[in-house]
C-alpha cells in the first residue's frame, strides 16, 4: 500500500516536474511568466491524437506533437511579446497579454473542438502494468518518470556545459549585457521558446497517454500545479523544479492515500503559500532584492 | 413609474444587475491595478463573499447591511494572508498566488456538503434591488474618485509608474499595496453578495480562472487612469454579446483578444484621461 502510494507520487511529481521544466526555464532565461505554456500542453496532447488517430504510431506522434508545439510557441512568443520586449514594457504586461492569449487560446479551441473528453486509439502502447511486491506500475508511467529525469539532466547538462548554454545564463543575468557581447539574443530567445513548447507538448502527450483523457483546459489545471513547482523549486531553477515537482507528486499521493483525496488538489496551493511566507525565492533559492 | 419603464426595467433585470456588479468588480480591479500589481484572484474573493453572504441570509436572520460587512470582510482576511508574503516580493509572486486561489475555492465549494457542493445554493432572497446595487457602485465609484484626486491618488500613480522612484520618495510601499489589495478584495466580496442576492443562484464554477481573466478585460479595455475607464470596460463588455447576439459562444474569445490587444497597442484603454488633482489648476 505504502509502495503504491510513493510509485503514484512519484509518476505523478515526475509529470509535475517534466511540465514545469520549461516553464522555469522560459522564466529563468526570458525573464516573464508565459501563461501560454499551459496551451502548448493541451496543444501537444490533441496534435498527438490527430497523428495518432491517421494511423500514426506513438513513436512518430509524439515527436511530430513536440516539434508542432515548439514552432507554435515559437509563433506566439513573436506575436505577443516581441513588441513588449523592444518597448522594455513592465513585467506584469507580458503576464497580461499571456493571460489574455491563454483564455482566447482555450476557448477558441473549446468553440472549435469541443469540450468533451477525447481518447487515445485503444492499444496504442501497452496498457498492462508490471507488477512488483504487490504494487504496480504502468509501461507510461516508466517513461514519464525516466523523460522527466533525463530532460532534467539534459537541461542541465545544456545550461553548464554548452555555448548556447552559456548564451542563456547570460541572457538570465542581463539580456542588453549578453547583446553587446555578441550573443544575437533573437535567435537565443527563439530556441528557448521552441525548447519550452516542446518540452510542454511531449509532456502534454506523456500525460494524456497516462490518464486517456484530453480535453482542451488540461493544461490549465496543469499550470495550476505548475505554479506551485516552479515557485517552490524557485523561478528559473531546473533542479528545483524537479525536486519540486516530486516533493507536491509525493505529498499529494500520501494525503490521497492516508487523509482524504479530497484535499489532494489543495496540497500544491497551500505548499506554494508556505514558500512565499518562508521562503520566497523558493527552497534552493537565494535572495535578488534591487534596492534603490 | 411609468410603465414603459417598468416594463424595460422588468424584461432587462438581470442584465441591468449584471451591469452593476460587473462595475463593481472592474472598480475592484481597478485599485489593484492603479498601484501597478496583479491579482487575479478577483473572481475568488467575490465567491468568497457571494457564499458568505449567501450562507448568512439561509440559515441566519441577520440583518442585510451585517450580511454585506461579513462579504466584504471574509475576502479581506483572505487578501492579508495572500498580500502579506506576495507584496513584499516582486508583482508577478501575487499574480500567481492569486491565480491559485479561485482553483483552492472551487474545490472546496465542490467538496463541501455546507456550500451545497457542485449544485451550488440556490433559493437566495432577492434582498439587493438596483436601488441597492446602484448606490454601491455610486458610492464606491466617488470614492474611488475622491482618492484618485488626492494625495494618496498621486502616491498610488507613483508607484505604478516608478515603485523605486516612490519609494525613495517616502511612499510607504508595502502599505499602500496592502490597503489596495485588502479594499479591492472587499469590493470584489460586495460585488459577489450583491450578485448572490439579485440572482438567487450561486455556482462554485463561477468564480474561476476564466472569471478572473473577464473582470481584467473590464479594466484593461477601459484602461487605469481614473475609475471610469474601468467601468467603461465593464459596460461595453457586459453589453457587447447582448447587442451582438451571435458574439455569445465566443465571449470569453472577444475578452482574452481584447486584453491581447489593449496591452499591446491600447495601454490606455478607452478613456486615457486622468482626472485633475485636487488643487491642480486646469
Amino acid at each position: 500500500m505504502l509502495l503504491q502510494q510513493i510509485i503514484n507520487g512519484i509518476v505523478a511529481g515526475s509529470a509535475y516536474a517534466l511540465f514545469a521544466l520549461g516553464f522555469t526555464l522560459t522564466f529563468g532565461v526570458l525573464k516573464i511568466v508565459n501563461l501560454t505554456y499551459g496551451f502548448y500542453f493541451s496543444a501537444g496532447a490533441y496534435l498527438a491524437l490527430f497523428a495518432t488517430l491517421h494511423g500514426a504510431p506513438i513513436t512518430l506522434a509524439l515527436p511530430f506533437a513536440a516539434i508542432a508545439a515548439g514552432f507554435i510557441a515559437v509563433f506566439l512568443d513573436s506575436a505577443l511579446l516581441s513588441r513588449l520586449r523592444r518597448q522594455q514594457a513592465p513585467e506584469l504586461a507580458s503576464l497580461m497579454v499571456t493571460l489574455g492569449a491563454t483564455l482566447f487560446l482555450y476557448t477558441g479551441m473549446t468553440a472549435l473542438i469541443g469540450s468533451e473528453i477525447q481518447r487515445f486509439p485503444l492499444g496504442l502502447i501497452e496498457s498492462a502494468p508490471f507488477r512488483f511486491n504487490g504494487a504496480s506500475i504502468s509501461l507510461t508511467q516508466i517513461a514519464i518518470v525516466m523523460t522527466a529525469g533525463l530532460l532534467a539532466a539534459g537541461l542541465i547538462g545544456v545550461l553548464r556545459a554548452t555555448r548556447t548554454g552559456l548564451a542563456m545564463r547570460a541572457m538570465a543575468e542581463n539580456p542588453q549585457a549578453g547583446e553587446l557581447m555578441g550573443i544575437d539574443t533573437g535567435a537565443i530567445m527563439r530556441r528557448v521558446s521552441f525548447l519550452c513548447g516542446a518540452i510542454a507538448g511531449a509532456s502534454g502527450v506523456l500525460i494524456g497517454l497516462e490518464h486517456n483523457a484530453i480535453t482542451p483546459y488540461m493544461g490549465e489545471t496543469m499550470a495550476l500545479k505548475g505554479f506551485a513547482v516552479i515557485i517552490l523549486g524557485g523561478l528559473g531553477d531546473v533542479g528545483g523544479a524537479l525536486i519540486a515537482g516530486l516533493l507536491i507528486g509525493l505529498l499529494e499521493a500520501l494525503t490521497a492515500g492516508y487523509i482524504s483525496s479530497i484535499y489532494k488538489d489543495a496540497v500544491g496551493f497551500l505548499l506554494l503559500v508556505l514558500t512565499l511566507w518562508a521562503r520566497p525565492f523558493g527552497l534552493f533559492g537565494r535572495a535578488s532584492v534591487r534596492r534603490a | 413609474m411609468p410603465a414603459a419603464l417598468d416594463d424595460f426595467l422588468w424584461t432587462y433585470q438581470s442584465l441591468i444587475a449584471s451591469l452593476g456588479v460587473n462595475g463593481l468588480l472592474a472598480l475592484s480591479m481597478y485599485v489593484v491595478l492603479a498601484i501597478g500589481q496583479l491579482s487575479l484572484g478577483q473572481a475568488a474573493f467575490m465567491g468568497v463573499g457571494a457564499y458568505a453572504s449567501a450562507l448568512l441570509s439561509l440559515h441566519t436572520g441577520l440583518p442585510f447591511p451585517l450580511e454585506l460587512a461579513a462579504a466584504m470582510l471574509i475576502p479581506a482576511a483572505f487578501a492579508l494572508a495572500i498580500g502579506a508574503p506576495t507584496l513584499r516580493l516582486s508583482g508577478v509572486y501575487l499574480a500567481l498566488a492569486t491565480i491559485g486561489l479561485g482553483e483552492l475555492l472551487r474545490i472546496f465549494l465542490i467538496q463541501s456538503d455546507f456550500t451545497g457542493g457542485a449544485l451550488g445554493l440556490s433559493g437566495i432572497p432577492a434582498k439587493a434591488g438596483f436601488t441597492l446595487i446602484y448606490g454601491c457602485l455610486a458610492a464606491a465609484t466617488l470614492a474611488l474618485m475622491l482618492i484618485t484626486r488626492s494625495r494618496i491618488g498621486r502616491a498610488m500613480e507613483a508607484i505604478r509608474e516608478d515603485e523605486t522612484a516612490a519609494a525613495v520618495s517616502g511612499v510607504d510601499l508595502p502599505r499602500y499595496k496592502m490597503t489596495a489589495l485588502v479594499v479591492s478584495a472587499m469590493l470584489a466580496g460586495l460585488a459577489g453578495a450583491l450578485n448572490a442576492h439579485a440572482s438567487s443562484f450561486i455556482g462554485p464554477n463561477d468564480y474561476g480562472f476564466d472569471a478572473a481573466v473577464t473582470i481584467l478585460s473590464y479594466a484593461l479595455l477601459g484602461g487605469v487612469g481614473s475609475p471610469f475607464g474601468s467601468l467603461a470596460g465593464a459596460l461595453v463588455l457586459t453589453l457587447l454579446p447582448e447587442i451582438l447576439r451571435p458574439l455569445q459562444d465566443f465571449r470569453l474569445v472577444v475578452n482574452g483578444a481584447i486584453i491581447v490587444v489593449a496591452v499591446l497597442y491600447m495601454p490606455h484603454g478607452l478613456i486615457p484621461w486622468r482626472p485633475l488633482r485636487i488643487g491642480a489648476r486646469p
